[in-house]
């Protein structure tokens, strides 16, 4: 095996690692797309990677394809037409009744065996359970590299995936390759990439591979699926306004101060991870890289500093407000209003300043 | 019954610093825990071992210092702790770690008995991929159960495990075969304080220590950075936007209705958006 040259300081980074890519591997190409969908749904983070996806395979000038596995029948091959919609040159099908619901030895299966088959360069997956339950397994099996929990996503001048995320330590990202290996693989949170827009397009190209399993062969059973029931589910990730606290607030109490001038915009309400840590609120309300990522029209934070964590969960937003006593605090160096004041004291005049603002009256106000 | 907990030692991330200049993370004095996430599955673990009798047995791939975890594991009440040690294993990325560590459980499970369940947790403070767990499954031929929020039942007789695993916009309720990989769920069951018995006999138990060759590792180059598909190419600081935060001035009103007017004034639909929104109109 040989030692990979020693290069001068200057040149490391590349020099030192760019190896030339294995003859075997130089047949993989395109960009796919795993298209996620379960009881007849499509995940909305599998339309928001065809939109990542499609820039990434024209920089490279390849083709865009759409992997959709299931059972078969209408779900399946509406999801398959529908990718064309979102950008797809192509859509591969995988189809077989032991494919119903998700299990992971046989989505593996059937997620491998058209990678085998048709060779892409890149695959993306959204980091959903079931994604990242996937991605590992399929990472595993074929022996190559998978960047998880991606936030952008881009080709480097000489072809290679350059996948960034946030990385250990509070204010960094890192930009992570997959050089000699392939397919290059990543995983993207829901709402971390913008919905392209839907064109209606006429679905040209599918390919139907089979699966070969049957039911005998896969041990795993469904017993049962138990819904969430609709009060337990915050709709965080896709609300249109968000008021989120941090540990500026300083206590439980505080808190509901977030909640009170939430109530009053009609918005959701989030918070920083301290407070999940804290116990002062519920997991499913944390924001950031290792809770939701939103891109609400408005975001408000009130006492939180504004952490690389957090800062990637909310980036997408359109407006983003903060409250902060520090006028250095790193929020103010994303955020797109500031304000550095008391969010104890700001946030109850703010409710009630809201609340007159917007009272049904003043619709007929705009309206005229 | 041999249960077989991967941990991880991690910085305690709430104490990282990076440094203002060089961008690097200073480790330098940050104490080490114990990934969170992985007492979940540990405690998982001691519950079924008190229930149907056996071992725990803990793992951990790390530096030597990596010994302080695995001693608070056994003060926790896991019955045996393995190291797994060597400076081949630096700089390992998910791909490398899985194979480093299922090398270690196929040793584990020669020495001390195949283990009928593996556990990690859901993913780590550090490297926070979830990808250890389905790695280390796949290399070992295990079935695996990820996110389980609930184990149901064991059947150790019949060698069934019934588990909830939580998924998008429910819970899936599977039965599957052991030997199995599960991966557990945050918050879902709380780590015992643990025996004062547990801890006299932690201070003073060995610890088994291999290195990669003890461990049975026959390809030193599928270990650490060598053994990574993936490599970091690039470590930075994110940009500030290229505009400036607008900073309210409300030296002359009220800070909420100089607030309010700001944002009005720089996005003119906000008002109408909000109005909707705050009467569902
Ligand atoms: C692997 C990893 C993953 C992580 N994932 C996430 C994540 O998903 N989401 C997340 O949020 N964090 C995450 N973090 C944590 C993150 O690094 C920060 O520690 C965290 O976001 C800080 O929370 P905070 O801003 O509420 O608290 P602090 O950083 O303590 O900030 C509090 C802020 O409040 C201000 N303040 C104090 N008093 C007042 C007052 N009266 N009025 C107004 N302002 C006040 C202070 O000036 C300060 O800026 C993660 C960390 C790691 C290592
Ligand atoms: N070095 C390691 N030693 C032992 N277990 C590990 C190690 N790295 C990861 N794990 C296990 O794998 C899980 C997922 O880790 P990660 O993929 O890094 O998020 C962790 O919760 C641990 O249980």
């Amino acid at each position: 095996m040989s030692e990979p040259t020693k290069a001068p300081p200057a040149a490391a980074g590349r020099a030192a690692t760019k190896k030339e890519l294995p003859e075997h591997f130089k047949a993989y190409k395109h960009v796919w797309v795993f298209i996620e969908q379960e009881r007849g749904q499509v995940h909305p983070v599998s339309w928001e990677l065809m939109g990542a996806g499609r820039k990434l395979a024209d920089k490279l000038k390849v083709d865009l394809a759409a992997v959709v596995i299931g059972p078969p029948g209408e779900a399946v091959q509406h999801a398959a037409t529908e990718s064309f919609c979102y950008g797809a040159d192509l859509a591969y099908i995988v189809a077989d009744d032991v494919l119903t619901d998700y299990r992971n030895e046989a989505y593996t299966k059937a997620l491998t065996d058209v990678v085998n088959t048709y060779k892409p360069e890149i695959l993306l997956l959204g980091a959903t359970t079931l994604g990242r339950d996937l991605a590992g397994s399929v990472a595993t099996t074929l022996l190559t590299g998978l960047t998880a929990d991606c936030t952008e996503l881009d080709v480097d001048a000489d072809g290679s995936l350059a996948a960034t995320r946030p990385t250990f330590g509070g204010s960094l990202l890192c930009t992570i390759y997959t050089l000699n290996y392939r397919p290059q693989m990543a995983t993207v949170r829901p709402r971390v990439m913008p919905m392209p827009d839907r064109v209606e397009k006429p679905a040209i190209r599918i390919i139907e591979h089979k699966l070969g399993l049957v039911e005998e062969d896969i041990v795993t059973k469904v017993l049962s699926f138990i819904p969430d029931r609709d009060s337990a589910k915050s709709n965080l990730a896709y609300a249109d306004v968000v008021v989120a606290g941090g540990l500026g607030l300083g206590s439980p109490e505080n808190f509901q101060l977030v909640k009170g001038l939430a109530a009053v915009l009609g918005a959701e309400f989030g918070c920083s991870r301290p407070l999940v840590q804290k116990g002062w609120v519920t997991s499913d309300r944390q924001i950031g890289q290792t809770g939701k990522t939103i891109r609400p029209k408005l975001y408000i934070a009130a006492g939180i500093s504004g952490a690389i964590q957090h800062r990637v969960g909310v980036e997408g937003a359109d407006l983003i407000v903060a409250i902060n006593t520090d006028k250095n605090a790193p929020i103010f160096d994303f955020a797109h209003v500031g304000i550095v004041t008391d969010a104890i004291r700001l946030l109850p005049a703010l409710t009630e300043a809201f609340r007159a603002r917007l009272s049904p009256h003043s619709r007929d106000r705009i309206a005229s | 019954m041999h249960i077989v907990v991967c941990i991880k030692q991690v910085p305690d991330s709430a104490q990282i610093r990076v440094h203002p200049v060089t961008n690097t993370i200073m480790r330098q004095g940050v104490p080490t825990i114990i990934n969170p996430y992985d007492l979940f599955a540990l405690e998982a673990a001691l519950q079924l071992r008190d229930k149907f009798g056996g071992e725990v047995t803990v793992l951990t791939m790390g530096p030597p210092s990596a010994e302080d975890s695995l001693r608070r594991a056994l003060t926790y009440g896991a019955d045996r702790a393995v190291l797994l040690t060597d400076r081949f294993f630096a700089g390992a990325d998910t791909l490398a770690t899985t194979y480093a560590l299922a090398t270690a459980i196929r040793k584990i499970s020669e020495t001390f008995g195949a283990p009928d369940i593996v556990f990690t947790g859901k993913q780590t403070i550090d490297g926070d991929t979830a990808q250890v767990g389905p790695g280390i499954a796949k290399r070992l031929g295990l079935l695996q159960l990820t996110y389980v929020a609930k184990i149901n039942e064991v059947d150790p007789a019949a060698r069934t495990i019934e588990a909830e695993r939580r998924s998008e916009g429910g819970v899936q309720v599977l039965k599957t075969k052991l030997p199995c990989l599960v991966t557990m769920l945050e918050a879902t069951n709380e780590i015992r304080r643990g025996a004062m018995a547990d801890a006299l006999r932690a201070a003073r138990a060995k610890i088994v220590t291999w290195s990669a060759k003890e461990a049975g590792v026959e390809d030193i180059s599928k270990c650490g950075l060598k053994g990574s598909p993936t490599i970091v190419k690039r470590v930075f600081a994110p940009s500030a936007r290229a505009e400036k935060a607008t900073i309210v001035d409300f030296s002359t009103r009220a800070p909420a209705e100089a607030l309010i007017e700001e944002l009005f004034k720089r996005q003119p639909k906000l008002e109408a958006e909000l109005t909707i929104s705050a009467h569902g109109f």
